[in-house]
């Protein structure tokens, strides 16, 4: 039965769990993004006609979040974090394949363990953890020296290390993934025919990592973005997106701007999970 | 030649630089910290002593461990829901599916994994609340008579936190399932196996990695997780990462919290660790594979 197409019962209603499935899977996801467009002053049924205020309207009661000052703040937020937090992680996710990948050293397989562990931390305790190391050198700084060290409190210093530390992770995972698949008579052949380390590196071995690299990039981006649970604890002043939504949320309860959001990150994070799985699929070649 | 491998061995040590950097900054010295901080305990202002205070209020309050074991016994259910709702359909998507749809239904899985958990916490309010999509339905068919409130209970939060982590388990079971010869299944077909038994001898074992790459993921994203039970859960949805935060953030008592940060790693690692026991896999080759 498990591998038969035959148009049996079973199959059939095989088939409409998995509809159901995906319906079961859509459902809030649509919730979350319609009522963007209902001209009500709540997220609610009945509908009452389309509407862009919710994106676009520059009054109360109808503020969109284009005119939202502190959503376009998180929003500002959000995107600088995500893209340190990318660029950092793609670095150390490079530096990190080459090292497990070609190099041997004592421990090699301890330390892969090492690498992997961030990723099955809880992000709640990475966020304390980090917090409580920083705290402690700033205080320990300001009672033996007198030094005040503003970027060990928290804020966007402290956000971008927290979800650094275990984006990078996911990276290396990427990126070493791709780095095995590498054929090292390509290297070879490049250095008989007397390219140099750096050459051989900038011209044969970079190029093929770039589409694992940009994947590995925009997934960091995408977490960092929608990362909640590390930041909750790291964030100062400079609050990023999901931080002010959900202050928004437990304070002024759901309105439909917070529909308008929810529609804009869900559309953008899901062209670029589709950019990033199409450059991985077409430059691989499979 | 000597030349040659002191070059690599200094490749070698800046390849190893922002690793170290990396694991020993951000991950190894901040649990130091954390531990240090968990055993302090405050005897005045700015005066402290090393001992286990925080950790025994953590067993004398019984509001406390409860908490615990609510979270760890709910979070236990949320995998099993995943796992139970999420084989079939990966099953489906990796051997079933046309080629063609396959790669479609696939892709439908992993978009939603980039939606921020607030976003789908906040689809299920809407759907869920009293003035919610679901209410309003169930009134407009005449099932019911007035208004109710799905919202803040337990089989919200469930519902909620199984939505939120289920795609984690159905990716890396894709992924490994996909990587089966199909003649394996067939065999056991030929050799007189009942559909149970090829799912039960073959299947199952072979799809071992990818299940428990699932639940150690699954298990550890639900223990941690915070928005979802708080926004669906209401004000009594008692998580464990709830009071780690009250005690950090509402009442200032760090030493309290990181006891409990410290508990609710302990407890995590260990059931991962209880996992990866008796299944007789590793780290390396279920989590790090997906």
């Amino acid at each position: 039965m498990l591998v038969q197409k035959k148009a049996t019962p079973f199959l059939l209603g095989y088939r409409l769990y998995v509809v159901a499935f995906f319906i079961f899977l859509a459902a809030p996801l649509i919730s979350a993004g319609a009522f963007a467009f209902n001209d009500s002053l709540f997220p609610a049924l009945p509908w009452q006609g389309f509407t862009l205020d919710w994106f676009f309207g520059d009054t109360e009661p109808k503020l969109g979040m284009f005119h939202d000052r502190r959503l376009l703040q998180g929003l500002y937020y959000s995107f600088v974090i995500a893209i340190f937090v990318s660029a950092l992680s793609v670095f150390v996710g490079t530096t990190n394949a080459f090292l497990f990948v070609r190099g041997e050293f004592p421990g090699k397989n301890f330390f892969y363990i090492m690498m992997v562990v961030p990723l099955v931390i809880p992000g709640v305790i990475l966020g304390i953890s980090i917090l409580v190391l920083a705290s402690d050198t700033a205080n320990y700084v300001e009672n033996r020296f007198d030094l005040e060290l503003e970027f060990l409190r928290p804020g966007i210093l402290l956000v971008v290390v927290g979800q650094f530390s275990f984006i990078a992770t996911i990276t290396s995972l990427v990126i070493t993934a791709r780095l095995k698949k590498f054929d090292e008579t390509m290297e070879e052949a490049a250095f008989n025919l007397g390219a140099s380390r750096a050459r051989v590196l900038r011209t044969i071995t970079l190029p093929f990592l770039r589409p694992a690299m940009i994947a590995a990039g925009i997934v960091a981006f995408l977490v960092s973005f929608e990362n909640f649970n590390t930041t909750l604890f790291l964030v100062g002043s400079e609050a990023p997106l999901t931080i002010t939504m959900y202050d928004r949320m437990a304070k002024v309860g759901s309105t439909p701007v917070l529909n308008a959001v929810s529609f804009f990150l869900m559309v953008g994070s899901g062209l670029l999970a589709l950019l990033s799985i199409v450059i991985q699929r077409d430059r691989s070649g499979h | 030649m000597m030349q040659n491998k002191d070059i690599k061995r200094l490749s070698l040590y800046l390849l190893f630089a922002p690793f170290a950097l990396w694991i020993i900054l951000l991950v190894i010295l901040p649990h130091i910290g954390m531990v240090v901080l968990s055993l302090k305990e405050k005897i005045a202002p700015r005066v402290y002593e090393y001992s286990f205070a925080n950790y025994l209020e953590f067993l004398h309050e019984p509001i406390y461990w409860n908490t615990l074991l609510r979270t760890g016994s709910m979070s236990l259910l949320v995998t099993a829901l995943a796992l139970l709702i999420g084989f079939p359909i990966a099953y489906y998507i990796a051997k079933i599916a046309g080629p063609r749809s396959r790669g479609g239904l696939f892709l439908l899985c992993l978009i939603p994994l980039w939606v921020s958990d607030l976003i789908r916490a906040f689809g299920w309010i809407l759907l869920l609340r009293e003035t919610g999509v679901i209410s309003n339905f169930l009134l407009w068919t005449g099932l019911i008579g007035e208004p109710v409130e799905f919202l803040y209970n337990d089989v919200a939060v469930i519902v909620g936190l199984t939505y939120t982590v289920i795609l984690f388990m159905i990716v890396p079971l894709v992924s490994t399932l996909d990587g089966m010869d199909n003649a394996m299944i067939e065999a056991g077909y030929n050799l007189g196996g009942s559909g149970f038994t090829v799912l039960r001898r073959i299947i199952i074992p072979y799809a071992m990695p990818g299940i428990v790459a699932g639940c150690i993921v699954t298990f550890m994203l639900t223990a941690g997780s915070y928005l979802t039970p708080i926004l669906l859960g209401g004000k009594n949805s008692s998580w464990f990462t709830e009071q780690i935060y009250n005690q950090f953030i509402t009442r200032f008592n760090w030493e309290g919290g990181a006891a409990f940060g410290m508990l609710l790693l302990f407890f995590t690692s260990l059931v991962i660790w209880l996992g990866l026991k008796l299944s007789g896999q590793t780290l390396a080759n279920t989590v790090a594979k997906s």
